[in-house]
């Protein structure tokens, strides 16, 4: 391990200090922080030259971002346990046996929560619960079932102290399944984020309608076209933390994202950036995260030693990187500008069209780029449109148009994420706070929902305007949590700090309301 | 064949069964107080008056003509304010095939489209023509209508729709000519004759307690179609009167109040309506 200067051992120690004194942190939020202030003493990677400079710049400059996974990556970013093994053998390191009935199942699905580590250190997978519980579902009463599902939703909201703790369901629809909608939509939980997997001719209407009306009142679930995603995994997928398509059994090793506008700041101009600034940029960054997955597999032990891979819980040759990206649209605004050409990211033919060709580059670059521990995504990195962080000043999350410059009319910004939802197999997502007469026609959404996947976008979110819980990013934060914090106010979930921010850098309450 | 199109909406959520895009034709023939859309009614006849108060040079006189610049526009609405003659200068005389050009744009997120008015069944031809097309994409159909044009008469343009939005202003006819200044004679006949062959989508009332009896209309109203419930499913939307958009002289009607609308929601149901609305 390579040495560390006292300057910023001390610089540590400091921040350390300060988690120690925060009036706002929990305790949790304290030992987390604490861990990461300890990470990142240490200095194992061997960093391609010219990394530093790209990423450690200011906000303004900075490049690449790796999203604070740490210096020494002690496990994966995000686990996708296999639940159903779970559910069906039980689990010796937990010494449970398989479930029996409703409770039992429920009650272990908890315990097996704690024990799945994420980048968050809480769970960014939960299962796809419709499947998971329907078998125990002919057994109990309607009724008794609806109590223990409330009981166990309410346990996830107040325990998983993060809404990327991600449920799935669909595409067909199950007793459960109507079950977790019928009890979500009084709830109007943070947590846990929630996806429909949704298939035209597969998901019965109503059962999609019930999802919209429960998406109106919490936010959730989300609508992913399945058909698609399906045809892009080669293992079965699942929608974990924000909206990441990844492999059943499986996960991410590590996600870094290219700071497209600041990569276009560094460009002379459209010939540069192509040619020049973002093949460097992509270079450095696949060579990163090549380092990191190396620890991770080679040094780490996380595969060899944590009972999720010793019990086949998950399997090593199902993890893959997520080469992500943010701002697209602020580097194809910078872009013709400095070219004096009129245009506009999300208005203007030709502005879409150079983010086409971006894209364009940034996969060829992917398709051509190998790591031998992606094995489950035929050796490349999964493209993935990342949402952006709190800190974030003036970058665009994704593909996205930004906030205050969407188009008048939903049709003319729908046909612009139509355009760039194609090349995120690891998810990318537009959301759309929605006018509450809509309450009244749920099937105005269906039709958008199925003309989008029709016309192959990928995923979609809606929330109704004035709802309490709304979607920052790809997470769920409740507005009345993040008054209290802002007021000073310790709360109990870890991503309303991040929503907070999101709302005073990234204009969240200002999106067009449809 | 050219209609007077004062608006396309691409998606809305509020003009029939799930998303579908909405347009309106220019012209009406009768005059309802609470009309919220009083632009609608009337043609352009060119006077100026608008391009004069345009306060971004959006509208200019153009061989004796308004012209209307759309890029410039930032959408006041002066002129329709300021209007003497129920219009705006920013109608578009169109084909059939141009409209159907404008809906193609939203497939496949929409359902189907919806024309609404003015009176857009004053222009029957026109209807049948746009709604032939849409059909031949398969894409729903459906009239936003006063009921004032007999459908009796309509019979080509009933086979290319699926469904029509009637309203019901008022039950009796003197109360009818209260509100509107027409007679009703037809549109209760169109009303059972829509409801008879399966056609009928919903009826609506727009609820002002001044003008007329609203709970009289609900209650004869719902007596009236309840046979036909057995041949399709009737909707009710109950609208409150609003004074948003409506003219200065009609502005100042109460608007009624919650209790009084679920009163009226109540009747409805009890005469075995399923898919009743309050607006």
């Amino acid at each position: 391990m390579k040495d560390i200067s006292m300057e910023k051992v001390n610089q540590v120690r400091n921040n350390m200090l300060e988690t120690v004194k925060s009036p706002t942190l929990t305790h949790e939020q304290k030992v987390a922080a604490m861990a990461n202030h300890a990470d990142s003493l240490l200095n194992v990677l061997d960093l391609p030259e010219g990394l530093l400079e790209l990423m450690e710049d200011t906000a303004d400059g900075k490049c690449i971002c790796d999203l604070n996974e740490g210096h020494a990556p002690l496990r994966p970013r995000y686990i996708v346990p296999d639940y159903e093994k779970f559910m069906r053998e039980g689990s010796k390191f937990l010494q449970l046996d398989a479930p029996t009935d409703l409770q039992e199942a429920l009650s272990y699905l908890l315990i097996f929560y704690k024990h799945v580590p994420s980048v968050t250190n809480y769970p960014v997978y939960l299962g796809q619960l419709d499947h998971l519980l329907e078998p125990f579902m002919k057994d109990v009463k309607e009724e008794d079932a609806k109590k223990l599902l409330r009981l166990f939703l309410i346990q996830i909201d107040r325990t998983v102290l993060d809404s990327f703790a991600h449920a799935n369901i669909g595409p067909e629809a199950t007793v459960a399944g109507r079950l977790l909608l019928e009890v979500e939509a009084e709830l109007k939980q943070a947590v846990p984020n929630l996806t429909m997997k949704y298939e035209e001719g597969v998901t019965p209407d109503d059962f999609a309608l019930q999802a919209i009306h429960t998406a109106l009142k919490s936010a959730k679930p989300s609508f992913a076209n399945h058909k698609m995603f399906e045809s892009e995994h080669k293992t079965p997928y699942v929608i974990a933390s924000c909206y990441n398509g990844l492999a059943y059994a499986g996960g991410a090793y590590t996600l870094s994202r290219l700071i497209l506008g600041n990569i276009a700041k560094r460009a002379k101009d459209i010939k540069d950036f192509k040619e020049n600034q973002l093949p460097y940029v992509m270079d450095i960054m696949a060579r990163y995260m090549d380092e990191r997955i190396k620890f991770m597999v080679e040094e780490s032990g996380f595969f060899e030693n944590n009972f999720l891979a010793k019990e086949g819980f998950i399997h090593r040759d199902r993890f893959t990187g997520m080469f992500g990206m943010v701002g697209l649209a602020d580097c194809v605004n910078i872009l013709l500008e400095k070219e004096g050409i009129k245009g506009r990211f999300g208005h203007d033919e030709n502005a879409n069209d150079l983010g086409v060709e971006i894209m364009e580059l940034i996969k060829n670059f992917n398709d051509n780029h190998m790591n031998p521990y992606c094995e489950v995504s035929e050796g490349h990195f999964l493209m993935h449109a990342q949402v952006g962080i709190s800190e974030d000043i003036d970058v665009t999350p994704g593909t996205r148009i930004p906030i205050g410059e969407e188009p008048e009319e939903l049709i003319d910004h729908l046909m612009v994420c139509n355009r760039y939802h194609q090349y995120f197999p690891s998810g990318t997502g537009d959301i759309f706070p929605i006018d509450s007469t809509v309450n009244r026609n749920p099937d105005f959404i269906l039709d958008i929902i199925k003309g989008a996947f029709r016309n192959k976008l990928r995923y979609l979110s809606f929330y109704e305007k004035d709802s309490d819980v709304i979607r920052i990013s790809g997470y769920l934060v409740k507005r009345s949590e993040m008054n209290k914090l802002e007021s000073g106010e310790n709360v109990l979930q870890d991503t309303t700090a991040l929503g907070l921010g999101a709302v005073k850098t990234g204009h969240v309450l200002e999106r067009k309301v449809r | 064949m050219r209609a007077v199109v004062n608006k396309i909406i691409p998606f809305s959520a509020v003009d029939g069964p799930g998303n579908r895009t909405a347009v309106f034709l220019q012209g009406c023939n009768i005059d309802c107080k609470y009309c919220h859309n009083p632009e609608t009614r009337g043609m352009c006849i060119h006077c100026g008056m608008c391009v004069e108060q345009c306060p971004v040079k959006a509208l200019t006189m153009k061989d004796g003509k308004v012209s209307y610049n759309e890029e410039k526009c930032i959408h006041c609405d002066t002129c329709i304010h300021i209007c003497n003659y129920d219009s705006s200068p920013k109608t578009m005389e169109m084909t059939p095939e141009e409209v159907f050009e404008k809906v193609k744009k939203q497939m496949p997120f929409i359902r189907g489209i919806t024309v609404s008015g003015g009176e857009c069944t004053l222009q029957p031809e026109f209807l049948e023509e746009l709604f032939r097309l849409c059909k031949s994409v398969g894409l729903m159909t459906f009239i936003d209508t006063n009921g004032t044009n007999d459908f009796r008469k309509l019979d080509d343009l009933l086979g290319v729709t699926d469904g029509v939005m009637l309203d019901i202003k008022a039950y009796e006819l003197e109360e009818h000519e209260v509100v509107t200044s027409a007679s009703n004679e037809l549109v209760l006949k169109n009303a059972e004759y829509l409801a008879s062959i399966g056609k009928l989508y919903e009826v609506r009332t727009v609820v002002v307690p001044e003008l007329f009896d609203a709970h009289d209309t609900v209650l004869k109203t719902t007596k009236l179609l309840k046979p036909y419930l057995a041949i399709s499913d009737i909707g009710y939307k109950i609208i409150a009167y609003r004074p948003n958009g409506v003219r200065k002289q009609y502005a100042h009607y109460t608007v009624p109040n919650q209790e009084y609308l679920q009163g009226l929601e109540k009747i409805v149901r009890e005469e075995g309506f399923e898919k009743v609305i309050i607006l």
